[in-house]
């Protein structure tokens, strides 16, 4: 009667776990849908040439010397540069004036004349980010220097003042871009979206499962027959690791066939260290939820685990953006190595030769994970 | 009445959790087809008692016996002669009635058969395709019922089975536990508040206040002592059903 594998119950409990998930409109939302927005939205956000449009306060003392005489170098500038006058809502004069440029896009600034005080609550409302004046004909710039955009306008502003030929450019011939497969943001960015599916789908979908069930005392009603308990958990992961497969392999056949992405590696490379990753990630929900009965306690402790990865791991961007020093510890992090190995085997065409060892590494993370978890699991 | 050998014996059980002494020394026996009530409030110990006999708490000192058997060393075979419904069990809600019944029945390695008897025994063939989530809090103990009743238990553990249930919904599981008196031997231990259902259903009532077992027997044994004690200590309150005895006994009322 005590044999180790009861495949009636395993297949029961598949059952059950794949029901509860395609029966949940919101899984399958935040689960398959919402990646592949989110990958449609960012890579058309970061591949597409947009248009740029960006109001500037200009303050009014220089107003009041222009309606008079043009001393305003910066009026003096729009009117010999044709900057088209237009008046808003307020009735006052803005300047409007764009550079042109077919690799960047366009960049429009509108130069709208008020106060210091208007100034400072648009800027405070995020309405604009760049304020300009004039002293002794010399332009000042008002801006928060660690604010990337700012920053942005100031180069782009001070070219134009100083090299107003910008204007007439017709085509920017110095920028040679560089759009085949694995050099955009947007190959960037969906190896890190499988890698990040896999993390929250199985934290979400073991951990929370697994607490959601003890709290409502499930766990206890089926541990209360001759359920394998090993059954209820090897079921639940193979459930997530399908899902994740179905699920990644959704968001790759769109971004394939949006975006052109290709896996520039090997195929079984790839396979390897999502398993690998899915493992590591298994063990780490088991552990996380191993011992809690309460719903509030599972979303913090799903929460303290994948957010700081989510954040750090190079998700979205490049963690090498982060203070030097941090680096190798951010690169130890399973979503790091997951989301490194997915992205090297897509981009940079790698094999096993690359990702066996941080294959083996989320491998033995999820054994120690799931044996510890075991170790303190509470049934009841 | 009943054969000489118990199928579930408790001697000289206790257990405390941290500093509180949930049960302190119980003894009790419960023969073969013996439908017993365990009585009493909240917090006198008759669920640590049940986790105790079902296995999931172990007494820190005394022993626990199923058909002669230990827990330790005879899990596997134990579980599948034990049926168990909690007052607060709640299933996977996207699941199906038959579904639900099928997930437990395939821990028994029981077939689609018993599935569909069982569904028919708890009066849930209508609602065979629905949700549990879309099922009311009455047609959810039953379906709890049924997976208790699924591997024709020995043993059943019943927890509080009708708390909360509106008195149609209660009348419904009592009949179902009267057929399964009826036509089986199994063995039944129901923790209950409901005094109507101790006496409707049992044939065997103890009751239990701060972890020990004040008195136990049949309501006839039970009333007819407490009203002798009554006339010999000279009070005139006259004992005449389960609530009037635990008044009695406690010097409290059940639902306190």
């Amino acid at each position: 009667m005590n044999r180790p594998f009861r495949y009636k119950q395993l297949i029961q409990l598949i059952l059950a776990h794949f029901r509860q998930i395609i029966r949940e409109p919101a899984v399958l939302f935040w689960g398959i849908i919402f990646p592949i927005l989110m990958s449609l939205g960012l890579g058309i956000a970061f591949t597409k040439k947009a248009d740029v449009f960006r109001d500037v306060a200009w303050i009014e003392t220089q107003k009041a010397q222009a309606s008079s005489q043009p001393v305003s170098v910066i009026l003096t500038f729009l009117e010999t540069h044709h900057a088209k006058a237009e008046k808003d809502k307020e009735g006052a004069v803005n300047y409007r004036i764009t550079i042109p440029d077919d690799k960047l896009g366009n960049t429009t600034f509108t130069f709208r004349i008020m106060d210091w005080q208007k100034a400072m609550v648009l800027l405070k409302r995020g309405n604009l980010t760049m304020i300009i004046g004039e002293t002794n004909g010399q332009i000042d710039y008002h801006f928060d220097p660690l604010n990337p955009d700012a920053q942005l306008i100031y180069l782009k502003l001070s070219n134009l003042f100083n090299h107003p030929s910008v204007l007439q450019r017709s085509s920017n011939a110095s920028i040679k871009p560089l759009t085949v497969t694995g050099t955009r943001y947007v190959d960037f960015l969906v190896p890190g979206l499988i890698a990040m599916g896999v993390m929250m789908s199985i934290m979400w979908g073991v951990s929370y499962e697994i607490i959601d069930n003890r709290a409502k005392k499930l766990l206890r009603r089926m541990v209360a027959t001759p359920m394998k308990k090993s059954h209820y958990l090897i079921a639940l992961i193979t459930v997530r690791l399908g899902m994740n497969f179905v699920e990644s392999g959704l968001l790759f056949l769109f971004t394939w066939l949006a975006f052109g992405i290709k896996v520039q590696g090997s195929v079984p490379a790839l396979l390897t260290i999502f398993m690998a990753g899915n493992f590591a990630f298994a063990g780490i929900a088991i552990f996380m939820s191993s011992h809690t009965a309460k719903t509030e306690i599972g979303n913090g402790l799903i929460n303290l685990v994948s957010m700081p990865m989510m954040v750090l791991s190079g998700i979205f961007f490049s963690y090498h953006n982060f203070p030097e020093w941090s680096s190798s510890i951010i690169q130890k992090f399973p979503l790091t190595m997951l989301a490194d190995g997915v992205r090297s085997v897509f981009i940079e065409g790698a094999g096993f030769a690359e990702i066996t060892v941080p294959s083996l590494i989320l491998a033995g993370t999820g054994i120690v994970f799931f044996v510890a978890g075991l170790k303190i699991f509470r049934w009841h | 009445m009943f054969p000489e050998d118990p199928v579930i014996e408790v001697k000289n059980v206790v257990k405390s959790f941290k500093t509180v002494q949930a049960i302190r020394g119980i003894d009790l026996r419960i023969f073969q087809g013996q439908f017993v009530a365990l009585l009493g409030p909240n917090g006198a110990g008759k669920t640590t008692l049940v986790e105790m006999i079902e296995g999931i708490q172990k007494p820190d000192q005394g022993e626990i016996f199923i058909l002669g058997k230990k827990w330790r060393g005879n899990e596997d075979e134990l579980r599948n002669v034990i049926g168990l419904s909690l007052q607060e069990t709640r299933f996977i809600d996207k699941l199906t009635v038959r579904e639900t019944v099928k997930l437990f029945a395939s821990f028994f390695e029981l077939n689609d058969t018993r599935v569909e008897e069982i569904i028919f025994v708890v009066g849930l063939e209508e609602k065979r395709k629905s949700y549990v989530v879309n099922l009311s809090s009455g047609q959810r103990q039953r379906l709890a019922l049924g997976v208790a009743l699924l591997n024709d238990p020995k043993i059943l553990l019943l927890d509080e089975p009708t708390t909360g249930l509106d008195p149609n919904a209660r009348r419904e599981i009592w009949a179902i536990l009267q057929g399964l008196k009826e036509r089986s031997q199994t063995s039944l231990i129901l923790t209950t508040h409901y005094m109507e259902e101790a006496e409707k259903l049992c044939d065997h009532i103890v009751i239990i206040d701060n972890g020990l077992i004040l008195k136990e027997g049949t309501l006839k044994e039970l009333v007819g002592a407490a009203n002798q004690d009554q006339t010999e200590n000279g009070h005139t309150m006259k004992v005449n059903n389960l609530d009037d005895l635990f008044t009695v006994l406690t010097g409290r009322y059940l639902h306190e």
